[in-house]
């Protein structure tokens, strides 16, 4: 059963997007409806996906197994490799940390709780990062504590091709409200992963933003862990980088939590940037939402979005939703879109999911154009106006205005 | 005082099987402050007209002129026609992904202006137009008719025409689909668009029955690409009776246009 609705979700992301669609919904909505229909349980596939922090527990991916179909493994053989980090002759990539004093503690060797508590590798690329990072920048923000600005992770690659690996551990301590940017400029092979524990009542906003230049290569795991009553935001913003695939996943340590998973990408000619999220509701009366939008625009761009949720037995009471819109541009790209739910129990306050891929045509051109607007004007319109509801929700106003011009950038390559 | 020309046009579309000639001839003049209902059956090229006027790319001019004030209305770009002070209210108005109605009418706004509209009458006067038009209050914050009825859209499109205040409006089968309560609301939009005076109105429709509520000076009968027959409002009362069937094409077609030619020289 598993394998038959992976093929006919394979098809939601079909190259041929012809308007609007809302295809994506309508096969997804039937699996769900299947399963409830027969009174049967989704299989809790998602919850039994291999963990480990043994680099011979994971093969080399193929790109024919489910966590890597949509990838273009072959280009990734650098970041897959069991590698260190080049030093030579310096560091692949540069690390500059902005916090108050005192936030940042000793690096973390492996099995250095807490280290590892919440984040345990569930991919290749995860397991190679963690294992080649022997000190893992440890970053607390006290309880109580409200820093005035933005915490800063600056990641700068020094060179394409570059291997660098790292893992940060992220803290935000009991009712602390905070946000932390994680910012990547420059090009190399960045393996890095991110593992953040939300303490109770906390709220903590991480924004990771993929600056990097065309020829980077990127690869993520983010795992949050969120305390009772505590609310956790991650927004993935990938503009730059030729391969960029993130890995967003939350769940929870006590009830009343809530966790929003948000991203934005933007992919060029030949871009491939893939954003996976996976909400865990392993307990009960807790939240989320998740929401990822992207743009698209020449030949071979390709954006994947794989969003998972699982409402387990326990998690009576959840709250969830998923979505996932992209805005095909120009001809010849390509957006796949898989919103997976699995749901244990009928007892949650809601579930809901959906998934459209809507194309900026001729039409769309004439109607706006019919009405006043300059074509390179009603173009902006439409992207500004669709990317502007994640950017809005960044309220850090000096990165929202660099994010804009970045979209503004990437819309003028559009009109060349 | 506007007038807009047309005269002898020609237009073309590209088809699987080669290029199909629509309009095949057809001139009309539609002064401000008068209405012209362009009627006949389905597939006569009335909506061609209306989408070649607005400037729709993918219907090709290939003979004839249309100018607005003397001006080569064909030489302009779809927007540059909008700014001129054409306005075409669409027959199927397109969903627009990511921008709202109010983002939407500001821009559109401005850009026919040339300036942006100052903020609180601006808001105040989509408000006010809104609310004749019995739209809701919160499609200002929805998508461009995304996920609108199909009245709600043609409600809509008359909403842009009184904010817009065009020169000319033509009116693409804005009666489809319409039941009688919309009917009513969106004639009474145009009516009260009408009746600041500065507007010249070509309505195109299949059905007589939105001729109750817009009265119009001239009625054109179209059939086969071309107006076969011309008159004032009494001709729409005959073809509530009779139908198109007897402009059916061939033989008797041509005696009409003869006739008719005969009737306006």
């Amino acid at each position: 059963m598993t394998a038959e609705i992976t093929t006919e979700k394979a098809r939601i992301g079909a190259p041929s997007i012809a308007g609007f669609t809302e295809e994506g919904e309508g096969l997804v909505s039937a699996k769900v409806d299947h399963s409830h229909n027969h009174g049967v349980t989704v299989m809790s596939s998602r919850a039994e996906r291999l963990t480990s922090f043994d680099v011979a527990d994971f093969a080399l991916p193929t790109g024919r197994e489910e966590e890597w179909r949509f990838s273009p493994v072959r280009g990734l053989a650098n970041l897959l490799s069991d590698t260190a980090t080049d030093l030579d002759p310096d560091p692949a990539a540069a690390f500059t940390v902005d916090a108050p004093e005192g936030y940042v503690r000793t690096p973390l060797a492996h099995g250095a709780a807490p280290r590892g508590t919440v984040l345990t590798p569930a991919d290749r690329a995860a397991v190679v990062a963690s294992a080649n990072t022997d000190e893992a920048l440890h970053v607390v923000i006290p309880a109580e504590a409200e820093p005035a600005e933005p915490l800063r992770i600056l990641v700068h690659g020094a060179g394409a091709g570059r291997r660098s690996n790292a893992h940060y551990v992220l803290e935000a301590g009991a009712n602390s409200r905070s946000v932390v940017i994680l910012e990547h400029t420059g090009a190399a092979d960045h393996n890095g992963n991110l593992e953040v524990i939300v303490g109770e009542g906390a709220k903590l906003t991480v924004i990771s933003v993929q600056l990097w230049e065309d020829d980077a290569k990127h690869l993520a795991q983010h795992d949050a862990q969120v305390g009772k009553d505590a609310v956790y935001k991650h927004i993935a913003v990938s503009l730059g980088g030729s391969i960029v695939r993130l890995n967003s996943n939350v769940r929870f340590a006590g009830e009343g939590a809530e966790a929003e998973l948000l991203g934005l990408y933007f992919a060029d000619a030949g871009q491939h940037l893939e954003h996976r999220s996976f909400v865990d509701h392993n307990v009960a009366n807790c939240k989320s939402n998740v929401l990822y939008k992207g743009a698209l625009q020449g030949k071979n761009a390709h954006t994947v979005w794989v969003g998972d949720v699982l409402i387990q037995k326990q998690a009576l009471g959840t709250d969830s939703y998923e979505k996932n819109q992209n805005l095909v541009l120009t001809d010849g790209c390509r957006a796949d879109s898989v919103p997976n739910l699995e749901i244990e129990t009928g007892l949650i306050e809601g579930a809901g999911h959906a998934s459209s891929t809507g194309r900026f045509d001729d039409e769309h051109l004439f109607y706006l154009m019919a009405r006043g607007i300059p074509e390179e004007v009603a173009r902006r319109l439409v992207v500004r106006g669709f990317l502007n509801e994640i950017i809005q929700q960044i309220k850090v106003p000096a990165l929202e205005e660099r994010l804009t011009e970045a979209v503004e950038r990437e819309l003028a390559a559009t009109e060349n | 005082m506007s007038t807009l020309e047309i005269k002898d046009l020609h237009v073309s579309i590209d088809t699987e099987q080669g290029t199909k000639e629509i309009l095949k001839g057809v001139s009309l003049t539609v002064r401000t402050g008068e209405t012209h209902a362009i009627m006949g059956p389905n597939g006569s090229g009335k909506s061609t007209l209306a989408s070649t006027i607005a400037g729709h790319p993918r219907y090709k001019v290939t003979g004839g002129t249309i100018t607005l004030d003397g001006e080569d209305v064909l030489a302009m770009s779809v927007d540059e026609r909008a700014r001129a002070g054409l306005f075409l209210a669409m027959q199927y108005p397109v969903e627009v992904p990511g921008v709202t109605m109010t983002n939407f009418l500001r821009t559109a706004k401005t850009a026919i202006d040339g300036q942006a509209p100052a903020l609180r009458t601006w808001t105040k006067d989509v408000k006010a137009a809104m609310q004749q038009l019995r739209i809701d209050a919160d499609f200002a914050q929805r998508n461009v008719n995304e996920g609108f009825s199909g009245g709600e859209k043609k409600r809509v499109e008359i909403l842009q025409l009184e904010l817009f205040k065009p020169k000319f409006a033509v009116l693409d089968e804005t009666d489809s689909g319409l039941d009688v309560d919309a009917l009513k609301i969106v004639s009474e939009g145009v009516n009260r668009a009408h009746a600041e005076g500065n507007m010249g109105t070509m309505l195109i429709t299949h059905y007589t029955r939105i001729l109750r509520y817009i009265k119009p000076e001239f009625v054109h009968v179209f059939v086969d690409g071309q107006i076969v027959e011309e008159g004032g409002p009494e001709l729409a009362d005959r073809l509530e009776e009779e139908g198109y069937d007897r402009y059916a094409t061939g033989a008797g077609a041509a005696t009409i246009a003869a006739a008719a030619a005969a009737a306006q020289a």
